[in-house]
């Protein structure tokens, strides 16, 4: 295995709240390799944010901690750029000046004026935003507001592009043109990703490894998924493939059938019944049936 | 053809609406409002004769007016007898010795207006500049704010009023005025008077403001790791400007009210001392005299809120909202 580049050991997080503290994460264990692209999914509540909020350095851990390249995180730092839900750019700025503002910051007395802005140039092209570079915020579409988001925080040249549910709130053809500007990127940059998500296709199609959480209080890693489906990933030929469908029914196995339960929680007979779990997929007609045997030699990893 | 007609009839329908509500009602409002005046007015007797009518004030107004062209006439005829007097002097003997004497006549109506104004811009301004920064570092820190708050919280109550006994001590103690003093001692305590007042709604405005910068945006901040500096520039003071101008606006108008009110009672000179004076005056004009500075006051309140609400909108980032 290549040497670990950002590491989470033991993580624990307590909320102070009026009626005592609350542990939303309890020993969460997480080893990504550089380059790699880990997509974080489970309930809503459940703590997702909540870690990446941590490796941002936003949050400080109660227990436990962050390595990155063997130094440990506490404070907020470029080299784990962060993409914000709801894009979070200042409304009154242009989309050109959101990410000279990030540009500025950090590339300052290492670039000059003229290298500055071909940098902003260059990142809005890698995002497709070229065209509209002088437009505030207010006069750009929810998925260009997104696009400018991801721009900005691909300027500062992290190490490691954090996401938070960064497609949440657009429409399902928007949200394919991010991703597959997402997978581009991270083909091109090979940037560490972590992104967390709702959408199992999603997390399926763009993902090195589904990590996939227990619902919360004292929520934690209850699986891991490895995906592997070979790069470059194309939508409609990979949604076919039977590795994909292997995949998809995987999480959603775990998201609907254990309910987020850690695996040791489970009793005998509550193990896999197929056939419960093909009705209960919404869309389970279009799919392929699943290679069960395939199903079975997954690899858990429980942490 | 005929579909068109109908837009065009709904179009001019809703335009008419706009007009009424925009323009005819604040007239209309505006006209039923002088007819009960002029309808009651008479029927109050006061020691000084009958309430007068907007009629007698309009007349009053033009008086005003007349007074202040005369006294402007005398004024300039008075420098240009100087003026020849001293150029005669100095035909006769160039070793001559001149002198210049100002004018010394009474301050008009339309002079005191212009005091007035002038002091409650210098009030106004000097206490935004103190107030806006100490709101933002309040907004900032939660420990400056707990510093703070004891202390705004207790004089904000404080009528501006009860301040003006120890300015006039302080400012007559500390001030030592000259011939050729940059401001009188009147204008300086009316001015701080001002001041006074000024200072907390800003200061609770602003830190509201500040203190509600979104969260997101303050992670945004933390994560491009900007200095505290940029910080404030750059996410802070966008993000505070409307709380700011709310506290600037109301600030402004209760300065406007507290000003009139020092003036009255510490005789300093402005609209506020025009108003005693004619109320000491009591002569059958008074009561008029004095409503045509109330219609003036009102209408200069007004206007100072207009250009306040006007630069806040220059300054706004969002063109969009509909300012009130
Ligand atoms: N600042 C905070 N103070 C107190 N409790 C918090 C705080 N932030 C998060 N929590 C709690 O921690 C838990 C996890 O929150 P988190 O936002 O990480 O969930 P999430 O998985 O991102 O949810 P979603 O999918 O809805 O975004 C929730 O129960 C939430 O109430
Ligand atoms: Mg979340």
């Amino acid at each position: 295995m290549e040497k670990v580049h950002l590491e989470l050991t033991g993580v624990n997080m307590d909320f102070p709240t009026p009626s005592g503290s609350f542990r939303a994460l309890e020993n969460v264990n997480l080893k990504i390799k550089k380059g790699e692209f880990v997509s974080i999914i489970g309930h809503s509540g459940c703590g997702k944010s909540t870690v990446l909020n941590i490796i941002a350095g936003l949050y400080q851990a109660t227990a436990g901690g962050v390595v990155l390249n063997g130094k440990e995180v506490t404070v907020p730092g470029p080299e784990r750029a962060m993409v914000f839900q709801n894009h979070s750019l200042l409304p009154w700025l242009t989309a050109y000046e959101n990410v000279e503002l990030a540009v500025k910051t950090i590339f300052k007395g290492t670039k000059s004026k003229a290298e500055m802005r071909e940098w902003i140039e260059h990142n809005m092209q890698l995002v497709h935003m070229e065209h509209a570079l002088h437009k505030r915020p207010d006069e750009i579409s929810g998925g260009m507001k997104q696009r400018v988001g991801i721009a900005r925080a691909l300027a500062m040249e992290p190490e490691v592009l954090l996401l938070d549910e960064p497609f949440g709130a657009l429409d399902a053809l928007t949200r394919a043109h991010l991703q597959d500007s997402v997978m581009e990127i991270q083909a091109d940059l090979g940037n560490t990703m972590m992104m967390v998500t709702h959408d199992v296709d999603e997390a399926v199609l763009l993902s090195d490894r589904i990590v996939m959480m227990t619902n919360g209080p004292s929520a934690t890693v209850g699986e891991i998924l490895d995906v592997n489906i070979p790069f470059p990933r194309e939508r409609i030929a990979t949604s076919e493939s039977k590795q994909y469908n292997h995949c998809r029914h995987e999480v959603l196995r775990f998201l609907y059938e254990r309910h987020g339960k850690k695996a040791e929680e489970l009793t005998e007979d509550e193990t896999i019944d197929e056939t419960a779990v093909n009705s209960s997929l919404d869309d389970s007609e279009e799919n392929p049936v699943v290679d069960f045997k395939e199903s079975q030699q997954i690899k858990k990893k429980v942490a | 053809m005929s579909s068109q007609a109908i837009e065009l009839r709904t179009f001019s329908k809703s335009d008419l609406k706009g007009f009424f509500v925009s323009f005819a009602t604040p007239i209309l409002g505006v006209l039923i409002f002088l007819m009960l005046w002029s309808f009651l007015a008479p029927k109050v007797v006061t020691s000084l004769g009958a309430v007068p009518g907007p009629k007698q004030v309009y007349s009053q107004f033009e008086a005003l007016l007349v007074e202040h062209k005369d006294e402007r006439q005398k004024q300039v005829a008075f420098y240009e007898r100087q003026e020849t007097r001293n150029a005669k002097k100095l035909a006769k003997d160039p070793e001559a010795t001149i002198k210049v004497r100002q004018y010394a006549g009474n301050p008009t109506f339309f002079d005191q207006i212009i005091t007035s104004v002038v002091t409650v811009m210098a009030g106004f301004l000097l206490a935004s500049l103190i107030a806006i920064p100490i709101g933002i570092v309040a907004g900032l820190s939660k420990t400056v704010y707990a510093a703070l708050n004891p202390l705004v919280q207790i004089f904000k109550p404080v009528s501006p009023l009860a301040w003006l006994p120890i300015v006039t001590m302080i400012v007559s103690a500390t001030y030592v005025t000259s011939d050729d003093a940059w401001f009188d001692k009147s204008f300086l305590n009316s001015a701080i008077t001002v001041l006074l007042c000024c200072l907390w709604p800003t200061i609770i405005s602003t830190a509201v403001g500040v203190t509600n910068v979104s969260k997101d945006l303050q992670n945004v901040s933390h994560v491009l790791r900007l200095s505290w500096w940029t910080h404030v520039r750059k996410i802070v003071l966008p993000s505070a400007i409307p709380m700011i101008f709310t506290g600037l606006r109301l600030s402004l108008g209760i300065a406007w009210m507290v000003l009139i009110a020092a003036e009255m009672l510490s005789q300093n000179p402005g609209l506020g001392k025009f108003v005693w004076d004619e109320f000491q005056n009591g002569s059958s004009n008074s009561l008029g005299r004095i409503m045509v500075a109330v219609v003036v006051i009102g209408l200069i309140g007004f206007l100072l809120d207009r250009i306040m609400l006007y630069l806040q909108k220059k300054v706004s980032w969002d063109k969009s909202v509909a300012l009130r």
